[in-house]
Order: C-alpha cells, then structure tokens, then sequence
C-alpha cells in the first residue's frame, strides 16, 4: 500500500473492516431494494413487495386487545410503586417473574410435553444474542459448529462475526425432503476434521427457518446419538415453536431428553425468543435454556452484555403469566398462520409452482428450478433479479441459505395483510404466464 | 493423567509468578537497567533514574499481585489454573478417542467466567443484596455503598411516570402509537427519535456547551456493551488499551471478556489527587509497546469513576495531541457527566473537538441514562463517535444489543419533556451535593480525608490510617471488617487496581440523608477496633 507523507488513518480492527455481517448479500440487497421502492396498497402499488422478512404481523390484533384491557402490565400500578424497583433492576439474572412466565409459555407450547425450569433460563436481547452467546461459550476462535443446510443466512453472521467461530455446512437435499441423515452428520465431521478444525456442536433450527418444517422425532434422536457418540454439543433453536401449525407436530428436543430421562442432556441448549410466535422483534427478548449448570452460570455472566429492559421484562411477565391470554393467543396464531400458509400455497399451485411441504414458520420454501436458465448458482441469482426488479418482490434466493440445489427460495407471507398477498400471488402468476407464452 | 493430577495438587489456586508471561517479566527488568548499564545520563539519569523506575516496577508488580482482583475475568493462556484445565481437556480428548466420555466441554473464554467470583466488588455486592439494609424493616442488614445507583430523585421519575405513562406506551386511539409501531424490527442502533431526544439530553445535561448529532449515534442496551463493541471495532485480539487507575472495576469485564483486548494500567496518584499526567501515559505507551503489544488507544472515563474529578480543558487538548501523536484512539466514557456537584465546570471531549478542527475520527464517547436518570434497568446507552467507518462497524453490531422498542418510546416521551428535564436535572444536581457534602463531612469527622472530587455519585476515602498494614493485604482486611462488621460494602481501591492501598469508593446517593449517621456510627465502630489494635 502506498504511504504518501500523510499520517495514515486511525486503524479500525479486523473485526470492524470484515465482511463477516454479511450484508453485501443478496439476502441484504434485496431488503434496499425494498426500502428504495416500499410496496403500500394505497399509495405506491407498484412497489416491491417485502417477502424477504420473516416477521409475524397476523396476531397484532390479539396483542393490542391484551394491551388495552391491561393497563397494568404497561404501568406499575396505581402510585407506580414497584416502578423503583424495576427501574433500578440491573441483575443479569432477570425478573424472576418473567422467566417463570417464559418457562411456561415454553411449556404451553410444547402441549406440556416438557418441562422447563425457570433457573435454567438465561435471558438475552434477542435471539440473534443468544445464538452469539452461546458460540462465545461453546467454542473457541478457529473451532466450528455443523449446521445443517439450507440455513437462515444471519448464522453466518451471529456464529461467526465477533466469535471467530467457523461453520462446517451438514448438506441436505431434496431427495428426502432436506433432512439431516446420519451419513450428512459424519460427512461433516469428517471435513471439519479435514480442515484441522475441532467440531464443538452442532446447531438446528427447529422448526426449519428456510424449510417451514419441523424436524422428524427419528431424526432428532439420530442427531443427539451422534453429538453424545462425539462429545460435542446441541444447540436447538425453537424460535419457531408456537407458529407450528398444528400443535401435534412440532417435537422439541427438550421432549426427547425427558424421555431419556434427561441422561446426557447436559451438552443440549435451547434458543427461544419472542420475536417470530408473538411478532414482537423491537421487544428484543431472547432466551437461552440451558441443561449444563457452567453454562447457564456463564451464559448469565455474559448477558451483562445484552440484557432485556426491565421495564420489557415486567410488561411482559403480566401478559404470560396470564393462562387465558396465552392459551388463546397460541391456539389464534397457529390457526392464522396455517390459513395463511394454505393461501400462498395455493396461490403458486394455480401457478404452476411447487413448495416444500411445510408445517411451520413464516414462509414456505418454494422450487422454482424449472424456471432456471442453468441450474447453477448463477442462473438461481439471475432468476432471482428477475424477479426482484421486474415482478418486484422481494423473496430470499435458495444460495443466500447455503443451499445445494439451485433455484429454491423462500417467501415470507406474515408479514403483510391478506390483500398484499393477494397482490404478490398475482405478480406471480402473471409472471409464470409470460414464461408459459415465451415458450409456446 | 499423572501430569495433570500433579498441576492440580501444585497449584490449587492460581499463583501469582505464573502469571505474567515471563517474557514480559524480564523486559520489565531489563529496560530500567539499561540505562544504568550504558551509563548514559550522568548519576542522575544514568543510575538514580533507572533505580527508581526499578523501585516503582516492583511495587507495580506488588499491585498486580492481588489474587482477588485478577482472578476472575483473566486472560486464559496466562493463568496457571487456566492451564491446569486446558491441560485436563487435552487428556480428555485423549481419553474420548479411546472411547470413554468425560463432560462437554466448554471454551477457553467460557471457562474463565464461570470460576466463582471472589472480586471484593462482586462478593460485596452479593453479599449486600442478601441481606440489604432498609431502615425500617431490616436496620441491621448491609448498607450498600458500593453499587453507584442514583435514588434521590425517584419522586421525580415516579410523579411523571402516574401522570404521562399510558400516553407515552399506548398512545392515543388510533395514532401512530399503536402496538405495531414498537412491536415490529427496529432500526438495531436506535429509533431516530430516540436519538434526537439524547442528543437534546445530553446537550442540557453537559451544560449546553455542546450539541450533539444523531447521526453520529449508535444506541445500545446499555453503556456496558457499548464499551464492549467499541473496543470490537477499534482494538484486535491481543491489541491493548491505556486505562488511568483506578478505573471502574467493570472494565475489566467490558473490555477483556470476549474481545481478548488487554488493560494497560497508568497509575495516578494521591500526590496529584489521582490526576492523569501525560508523561504517565507516554512512559506506560512505550513500555507496552517495547514488550511487543500494539496500543489501540486510551480509555478514560470523565467523570472519573471512581475519584470523582474532571479532566481539565487543557488535559483534553493535551491527550488529544498525544493520541494524533501516537495515531491511537480515545474512548471517552462521559457516564456520570451529569452527575455533577462542585463548582468545576464539566468539559465533554465533544466540546473540545467543536473548537478544534483536529483529528475528530479518534474520539469516540460513551454515554448513557443508568446514572444521571437513574434508570439502570431500563438499558439505554450509546457510543458517539466522529469515525464513519467505526458508526458503520458499530451500527451493524448493535443487533446483539439493542434496546427495546417499549423503552425507546417511554424514553422518547420523558426526553421531550423539556420542563419535567429541567427540573431534573436542576434537582438532581441539588440533592447529589447534598449528599455529597454530608457524606463527606460525616468521614471528616472519623478522621477520614476524601479525594477532592466534583462528580460522580461517589467519594474516594483514604481509609489508609485504618488498615492493620500499609498494604493490599491490610485494604483487604479492613474492606472485610466494614463489610462484615459494619455491615457496610464498600468498593476497596485494589478492585478498582488503584496503586495505593488503604482507598476506599463509597456511593452515597442510595441513601437517604437519614442514614448517614448510622453509616457514620458503623464506621466510628470499626474505625475505634482498628486504631485500639494498632
């Protein structure tokens, strides 16, 4: 680098010049896109349509109902007296009525198949915090972690970024619906320890954010016999556990440790949030629940660094301590989100266009390879600009997760009323007409 | 296996000369016997100089003997009980290939966190929250005075709180204040309205010598990661930052943790009423860097916590030349910038840069609500800062700790009170001096002299005639008799890594003015144990 006479800048470390936050990707790209050229039903119908977000915007309804008919869980009560003690509440270990309402909410979830006890929950600003936490504490710069593809692309971010941390891809494909297999496991663990790089865990995300799937009870068990078989950990992220569409079939790792009877549970770490099942991202609450005792102690330590407002927390600890609100709110969201679900699917079926079976999530996962020009990375990206530019939607291309196959993508349906989607269906169509025509 | 048994026997808690990498050790002897060696400098600088370097090195190196305020956040591969566990891992592993299983493990980073915490700031703060006073209904409990927590204008808070809450969350029918407008993705480095209303904030609080731009802001759940991700952004693994002592024992935390950035103590003294000197900072710039660590920059906190004194106008041009000198940044954490009770005026680094037209890209301010609106809980800081590229960094990582939406817009609301802030913050200053000046009284007439001081909400006692032995050991044994005797906590300066033992920070404003002759008796007690002993 040349040096002219001038004092060079002041240095910025590596952390802070890497590339790492990933957002010069087209899963990032396709947002400004958005924000030039934002979608409004009345004002700018011919904008893009936002369905790279995967936000739950179906239940705000209920949300507010509670709000206005409970004052008390956004104030402090007449003469606001436990207002001081909130406000000066500092303590990593979190309002206690909180995690208590936390760990039943979690239960409610899982039908109360599992239990979850409010000590072990570590709370954090966000999931994105908590996946980032726990890397800090699992693994050392240089390690890795296998996840299994395709993978929501912040990973590649909150895993790697500040933690050093590398991610080994367990690939999945369509041939059996991408589920992880015991062969994709060891093939790698296998290059892991090719690249010299000592596996510390693995993580799933469960239900599957790209997929819209939950994971089969089978295949969990295989992926827990293979990190006790490897001495390694098992992060779960459950994120998705209450907008399953039918409560029946999400299975939760914690439901399969109960029935070992919590034998070797000690290397397995549940990540949960608020952000997707109750659609509320800018509260920031994540959690971490862990079955290893050093790691709940560390985990609390280190959330000095990304606590919850307590102000968030008391608000919050009213709303899901309260039975009728929570029983109610999971059984509306899961009805919403399949009616949803069920519409979009529909939607690209009348226009020729085939989806993963899903069960779960905000999006369905769509197969577009027929459209490809090349089945190739680069013929999904120009399909993908296609479809962003001139059908003006904005939708996450299959290589932004890590995918094998080209030409799948994912489409995000909850974060828009039912008339916008409506209109994106539309687009959809006129666009698979087009190609029909081109080639007849 | 025989090995590591035998480094578990040896080594049961961690011992100190293991400690530094003995690399550094023998650089530490050598330089100042350089001089003496070469014979340069005539007597005075050729021998007398280096001797007293020589003396100071070893009473730096006593300092940094202390088991209790090392031990906790420590740099793993230093740490001789650090390596007693890597060493049990590696024969774990060995243990797993041939096919019996041990415990999963945990990180090199993780495993040094998750020891117990046996810092006197945490014990004592522990230890208070068991067993708090209250003057009612727990008279005998601990009187906790080393948690800086500002309760002397909660009536404040509260009074707008009853009248302004329901408005200021829910908003009115049908306005833009419904539950989607906070419940919905964020920007992650803070809603710009937010901002607009700490620039406002901060503005009046510093004085209104000083305006500040939103733009330039970066919001955070906190002045604790705000710290944490500037030194991402500035400093590399194993890079290190200058820190005048004593510092707030939570640096150690903030910046050591994950970052693997080190703390480079420059020592202050009560001779200079702890006072920063350039010359301190240049002779611990160069012997850093002679041991092969990279300074990134200086870390300062102004108001001084825990002293309590001010860097003076002159003092912010100077550090500024030395850091364009040495082309490091400065951090500035201006925290307690409106907690201010003497009659010196408060410059914020922002001041000083507003009149030069120098180099802005290296100062970088953190400032937060925790202590002057006394709402800790709440989680609201942020990082300042005239660098592009360092808000662009900064911003993108504020995603791991963002501040939630509710509390943006309850903030939002209070900041734009423009009255209900004056007020505040007139008030506020107003019964902090009070305090300050009872508290500090009451010491005086124990005998007990405080650092002179104009912020904070704390004093800086030198408790020195009180300590069995003019030592670290003797601070200890004095900081356990108040905690469990007096049952007072109070912070002892070798937590805050200050060089002189015998100081102690004492927080006043969780107190009520009630309370401080009954702190003035347990201390009286305690004072006559130790001078009936001597």
């Amino acid at each position: 680098m040349a040096i002219e006479n001038e004092q060079p800048a002041v240095g910025l470390s590596k952390v802070a010049v890497s590339e790492t936050h990933g957002e010069d990707s087209p899963y990032f790209a396709g947002w400004k896109a958005y924000d030039e050229n934002p979608y409004d039903e009345s004002s700018n119908q011919s904008g893009v349509i936002q369905m790279g977000l995967a936000e739950n915007q179906v239940s705000f309804d209920l949300l507010e109902k509670y709000l206005e008919e409970h004052s008390e869980a956004s104030s402090w009560g007449i003469g606001a007296p436990g207002f001081r003690e909130n406000a000066l509440f500092q303590d990593y270990h979190g309002l206690k009525s909180f995690r208590q309402a936390m760990a039943n909410f979690m239960e409610q979830i899982r039908g109360g198949r599992a239990k979850f006890d409010p000590d072990r929950i570590v709370l954090t600003a966000g999931a994105t915090a908590a996946n980032e936490l726990l890397t800090f504490i699992l693994a050392d710069p240089g390690d890795a972690l296998l996840v299994p593809t395709p993978y929501y692309p912040g990973l590649d971010r909150d895993l790697r970024w500040r933690t050093g941390v590398k991610i080994v891809p367990i690939h999945c494909d369509s041939s059996n619906n991408f589920q992880v297999t015991p062969e994709a496991l060891e093939a790698a663990y296998e290059c892991a320890e090719s690249m010299n790089l000592k596996v510390r865990g693995v993580l799933i995300t469960n239900p599957s954010n790209p997929l819209g799937a939950t994971i089969q009870r089978s295949v969990l068990e295989e992926i827990l016999e293979f990190v006790t078989r490897k001495n390694i950990h098992l992060v779960s992220d459950e994120i998705y556990s209450g907008s399953t569409f039918s409560s029946s079939e999400f299975i939760s790792i914690a439901e399969i440790l109960e029935a070992h009877d919590y034998k070797n549970s000690e290397r397995v770490h549940i990540v949960y949030s608020l952000s997707k099942d109750l659609g509320l991202p800018g509260f920031r609450v994540g959690t971490i629940y862990s079955y290893n005792d050093k790691v709940v102690t560390t985990a609390r330590r280190m959330s000095s660094f990304t606590l919850i407002s307590s102000q968030t927390q008391h608000l919050l600890a009213c709303m899901l301590s309260n039975k009728e609100f929570t029983e109610n709110y999971i059984k509306t969201n899961r009805e919403s989100l399949r009616k949803r679900y069920e519409m979009i699917i529909k939607g690209l079926k009348n226009a020729g266009i085939e989806c993963l079976k899903g069960n779960a999530g905000l999006f369905c996962w769509m197969n577009l390879s027929p459209l490809l020009e090349e089945s190739t990375r680069e013929g999904e990206l120009a399909l993908w600009k296609v479809i962003l530019n001139e059908v003006r939607l904005n939708i996450s291309p299959g290589s932004s997760c890590h995918c094998s196959e080209p030409g799948w993508f994912r489409v995000c349906f909850a974060n828009m009323s039912e008339q916008t989607l409506e209109v994106a269906l539309e687009r959809i169509h006129k666009l698979m007409e087009q190609r029909k025509s081109k080639e007849t | 296996m025989t090995l590591t048994r035998s480094i578990q026997h040896r080594n049961p808690k961690p011992e100190v000369q293991s400690r530094k990498p003995s690399g550094a050790t023998a650089m530490r002897l050598i330089v100042p016997l350089q001089g003496v060696v070469q014979g340069r400098g005539g007597l005075i600088f050729g021998s007398l100089i280096p001797c007293a370097l020589f003396y100071f090195l070893q009473l730096y190196l006593k300092r940094h003997r202390s088991p209790n305020s090392q031990s906790s956040p420590s740099s793993p591969s230093t740490s001789s009980s650090n390596l007693a566990e890597m060493t049990r891992t590696s024969s774990r592993s060995n243990l797993l290939s041939r096919g019996s299983i041990g415990p999963v493990r945990i990180s090199s980073r993780a495993s040094s966190i998750a020891k117990p915490n046996d810092s006197p700031y945490y014990v004592g703060l522990d230890k208070a929250s068991e067993d708090p006073y209250d003057r009612i209904g727990n008279p005998d409990g601990v009187i906790q005075l080393g948690l800086s927590e500002n309760r002397l204008c909660f009536d404040l808070i509260e009074k707008w709180m009853l009248e302004n809450l329901r408005d200021s969350i829910m908003g009115r029918e049908g306005g833009d204040l419904s539950i989607s407008g906070i419940a919905t993705y964020q920007p992650f480095d803070g809603t710009m309205e937010l901002k607009l209303a700490m620039a406002g904030f901060m503005s009046r609080v510093m004085g209104g010598a000083v305006s500040f731009e939103p733009l330039q802001m970066v919001l955070t759940a906190g002045a604790t990661p705000a710290i944490e991700t500037l030194c991402f952004c500035l400093a590399d693994h194993g890079n290190a930052f200058l820190v005048p002592t004593p510092y707030y024992p939570g640096f150690d935390r903030d910046v050591k943790w994950r970052t693997g950035v080190e703390l480079i103590p420059v020592h202050c003294r009560s001779t200079d009423n702890f006072m920063l000197t350039i010359s301190a900072l240049d002779q611990a710039f160069n012997q850093t860097r002679k041991r092969g660590t990279k300074i990134r920059g200086i870390l300062l906190s102004n108001p001084a916590n825990p002293v309590g004194n001010l860097l003076s106008r002159e003092m912010l041009y100077d550090l500024l030349d030395f850091a364009r000198e040495k082309n490091i940044h400065i951090i500035s954490d201006e925290i307690f910038a409106g907690s201010m009770y003497g009659k010196e005026e408060f410059v914020s680094m922002a001041e000083v840069l507003d009149s030069e037209d120098s180099d802005k890209s290296r100062v970088h301010i953190v400032y937060g609500l925790s202590k002057d609106l006394s709402l800790p809980g709440f989680r609201v800081g942020m990082i300042y800062s005239f660098n592009e590229n360092v808000l662009a960094a900064a911003r993108k990582l504020t995603r791991f700790s963002s501040i939630s939406a509710p509390t943006q817009r309850l903030l939002v609301s209070m900041l734009s009170d423009t009255r209900f802030i004056e007020e505040y913050i007139e008030t506020n200053k107003k019964r902090i001096q009070n305090m300050h000046d009872l508290f500090v009284a009451g010491l005086q007439e124990l005998g007990i002299n405080c650092a002179d001081s104009s912020a904070g909400l704390y004093c800086w006692a030198d408790m020195s005639k009180l300590t069995p032995t003019y030592s670290e050991k003797g601070e200890l044994e004095l900081w356990d008799m108040l905690l469990n005797v007096a049952k007072i906590n109070v912070t002892p300066g070798s937590a805050c890594h200050c060089i002189e033992p015998g100081w102690f920070r004492c927080c006043f404003t969780a107190l009520a003015p009630e309370d401080i002759p009954v702190v003035m008796g347990r201390i009286r007690e305690v004072a006559e144990i130790c001078t009936q002993s001597s």
